[in-house]
């Protein structure tokens, strides 16, 4: 026997900043661990609880928000051992925590970038923004299991997006560890919610869900179709991303634009 | 103060004064007696066709073809010919000048086409001459400009066409929608097959003789006219690499729902329910103008038309008031008269939605106010309509009705007037009307709307991104940003890892 028996952690979701059960009180066991398998309810507990915690994180500056998510990649990088664990190791989280970084500095340089001023041909100012779209629903892929999740949900967090992801159903632990180190980064509660659990089950709820404005299918596999179709219901914003890319048009695939004119004169 | 203070008279017109008649000259428009399709350079003939109205007097226009999947098919092949053959892979200053071309040509023949926009379409040649044909030759003179600077628009990008597009453009703005749709898809180097509105297909087919002059290589722009079943053939077509959609939200859905699992890119232009909030330090005269041109421009035929009006409560009485009368002077009839304000509404079909959600809101205890105008007896009309007292789950405050039919409402914050704004499934357009800066830009951050107009409304420029926010749509057209739609990049490996 050995001196002394370990704790061993509950593997729970991550939803408005607290790590419940799942609600059914259902796991599943992946990796070894009985891991929480979400429910329709819980799906729908993230939507609101995203929703809720939406204007906040956009109404940040986009400094602050440089800064938080700066900050994520101080949290991950203070536990690279445990998340070289979780992965295909070092390589995988450390590419994770440039990435974060990358995308952190985007923060207040969106709007230069993709936005601007019109010459319209009129006594008007009228300029472009880029305005977050509101609650992003995010199907990471399978693999890898903790840099094909960062990829995805940097991308719509960083614009001011508040997330619902899923997380690899078979490889989860890297995701519910990365909650964990958003828990302790400053992220406000609610911005960003992960659900682990059945893909095929949450992913329909998600997809029509009516408060949900944008969909990422990167980890939809063969289910892209009926999906898409379920996202119809509310014209919703549909990617369908890859699992290893990085580029401000990520990001700007979850932003609308919104044009304002206003009359010049005396 | 004196009677005529007392009664408005700086706006009414004294009674037994009234407009000599001051018709817009149709001779300018020799129209044919019967369209095909246009489909590779040249007229295919139809196998179904149905007649075209002038909506003033249901006058028969012409004979034009009902596209069927046949047809569909073969204006599909002519533009991937034509995609093949060489308009790909032009150089991006021969392109351009073939839409300088184009955009020359629209502002030589601007009346011929203004003329038979406002007798297909029923809007007044006023507008037709003065927005829509204006606007529709500067776009193909924006986009032009663009099609050899594409590599400047999307940093570190490639930017490659897409291949051939199926458009599919509404009835209200017939012939600038076209613009909209073919002048950005052109300049990045894409083939196009267009499907003008079932109502006004006659300035989508005057200008394949633009083409002609402008010698658009055969197969470059394909128009097959007809009515929903011809879009959603083209919807459903394999060899279509992008559908761009105008139209409502309902039919929005379906194509998105169609195109679910396919790879066919997708943009979508939809429906609206704009709020139009004015508050209590706004200059006032000009806030009734910007009210009254937010919703009958165009007989209200406007995705983005501001149909909900949010009044602060402290100006609600003197503004209702004023409104009113301004109503009274708004002349309402032939849309080739010159004079004409608000034209016929576009299809029997039209005026009887109109109809039906008017009588809603009556029903569901709304007060009308319709100004004394008479109305003409052939044809479809509808008189302005102002409903007050309007609570927000009425249906004439939520539902997009598409003509001249305006629902106020009032408010009491700008919180208030926020949340009232920004309660619809919609989110195409809002206006803002008050004189304090740091408002306007308060309110503008929070409307979750495409395009906020802040002291003015329906305004339009080729350079000005538009397109919505939530159930109105997304993509957007105008402005650099208008171009993505119709590129593909093969960038992504480059920024992989």
């Amino acid at each position: 026997m050995a001196d002394r028996l370990p704790v061993k952690k509950t593997y729970k979701l991550f939803v408005g900043g607290a790590f419940p059960r799942s609600e059914s009180g259902r796991t599943y066991e992946a990796e070894g661990q009985n891991v929480a398998r979400a429910s329709r309810k819980d799906a729908r507990d993230a939507v609101r609880a995203a929703r809720a915690a939406q204007p906040g994180w956009a109404k940040a500056t986009a400094y602050n928000r440089g800064q938080v998510l700066y900050r994520l990649a101080e949290m991950v990088e203070a536990r690279i051992p445990e998340f070289a664990a979780l992965c295909s190791g070092r390589d995988e989280v450390e590419a994770s925590i440039d990435r974060i970084v990358w995308y952190a500095g985007w923060a207040d340089k969106l709007a230069q970038v993709l936005g601007g001023t019109n010459p319209v041909a009129g006594p008007y100012f009228n300029f472009t923004i880029p305005e977050p779209t509101g609650v992003v629903a995010v199907l990471a892929p399978e693999e890898p299991p903790l840099l094909g999740l960062v990829t995805r949900l940097l991308p719509p967090l960083v614009g001011g997006n508040a997330v619902v992801a899923v997380a690899s159903e078979t490889r989860p632990l890297a995701a519910v560890e990365l909650a964990e180190a958003i828990a302790t980064s400053d992220v406000p509660g609610g911005v960003v919610n992960l659900l682990t659990g059945s893909r095929a089950e949450v992913g329909p709820i998600l997809a029509a869900h009516m408060d949900v404005n944008a969909l990422d299918l990167c980890g939809a596999d063969g289910e892209t179709a009926e999906l898409e179709s379920l996202a119809a219901d509310n014209v919703k914003r549909i990617v369908r991303g890859r699992a290893d890319v990085q580029s401000p048009w990520e990001i700007a695939s979850f932003l609308e634009l919104k044009t304002v004119w206003h009359p010049i004169g005396t | 103060m004196s009677e005529l203070d007392e009664r408005g008279g700086d706006l009414a017109v004294p009674d037994g004064w009234t407009y000599a008649p001051a018709p817009e000259s149709r001779d300018v428009v020799r129209l044919r007696e019967r369209y095909g399709h246009f489909v590779g350079g040249e007229w295919l003939e139809p196998s179904e066709t149905y007649e075209t109205l002038a909506p003033r007097d249901e006058e028969r226009l012409a004979v034009v073809g009902q596209g069927t999947e046949a047809d569909v098919d073969r204006a599909v092949g002519a533009a991937r010919a034509a995609y093949a053959d060489g308009w790909s892979a032009l150089p991006g200053p021969e392109r351009a000048k073939y839409l300088f071309r184009i955009a020359r040509i629209l502002q030589e023949r601007a009346r011929e086409f203004a003329v038979l926009e406002s007798l297909n379409g029923g809007k007044p040649i006023k507008e037709s001459r003065d927005v829509d044909l204006p606007l529709a030759a500067a776009h193909f003179f924006y986009y032009a400009g663009w099609a050899d600077k594409l590599e400047y628009a999307f940093p570190n990008r490639r930017p490659q066409p897409v291949g051939v597009a199926g458009q599919i453009i509404p009835w209200n703005f017939p012939l600038l929608m076209l613009a909209w749709k073919v002048a950005p898809a052109l300049a990045c180097g894409n083939t196009v097959v267009l499907k003008p509105a079932e109502t006004t297909p006659l300035t989508a087919l005057l200008f394949c003789d633009v083409l002609r002059q402008a010698e658009l290589p055969p197969g470059v722009v394909n128009i097959v006219t007809g009515d929903g079943r011809t879009g959603a053939a083209l919807v459903e077509h394999d060899g279509v690499d992008k559908i761009a959609f105008t139209g409502s939200t309902e039919v929005g859905k379906a194509i998105q729902r169609r195109l679910a699992g396919s790879d066919k890119r997708l943009t979508l232009e939809l429906g609206g329910k704009a709020a139009n909030v004015v508050f209590d330090d706004c200059a006032l005269d000009q806030a009734v103008e910007g009210i009254v041109n937010g919703i009958y421009f165009n007989q209200g035929h406007v995705c983005c038309a501001g149909s909900r009006l949010l009044v602060q409560e402290s100006i609600y009485e003197p503004l209702v008031e004023k409104l009113k009368r301004r109503l009274e002077t708004l002349r309402v009839g032939d849309p080739l008269d010159k004079n004409t304000d608000v034209g016929a509404i576009n299809s029997r079909a039209q005026l009887e939605r109109i109809e039906e959600l008017v009588a809603s809101g009556r029903e569901e205890g709304a007060e009308i106010y319709q100004p004394p105008c008479t109305l003409p007896e052939q044809g479809y009309w509808f008189a302005p309509t102002v409903f007050t007292n309007v609570a927000q789950s009425y249906r004439i405050a939520q539902e997009e009705i598409f003509g001249p039919v305006l629902s106020v409402l009032t408010f009491r914050t700008p919180d208030e007037a926020v949340e009232k704004a920004n309660n619809t499934p919609y989110g195409l357009s809002a206006g803002i009307w008050t004189e304090k800066g740091s408002r306007i830009l308060w309110m503008a951050q929070r409307l979750r709307a495409g395009v906020v107009w802040a002291n003015t409304f329906n305004r339009f420029d080729p350079t000005s991104p538009f397109g919505g926010y939530k159930e109105s749509g997304f993509g957007r057209e105008g402005g650099l940003h208008g171009l993505e739609p119709y590129l593909d990049f093969g960038d992504s490996e480059a920024f992989g890892g």
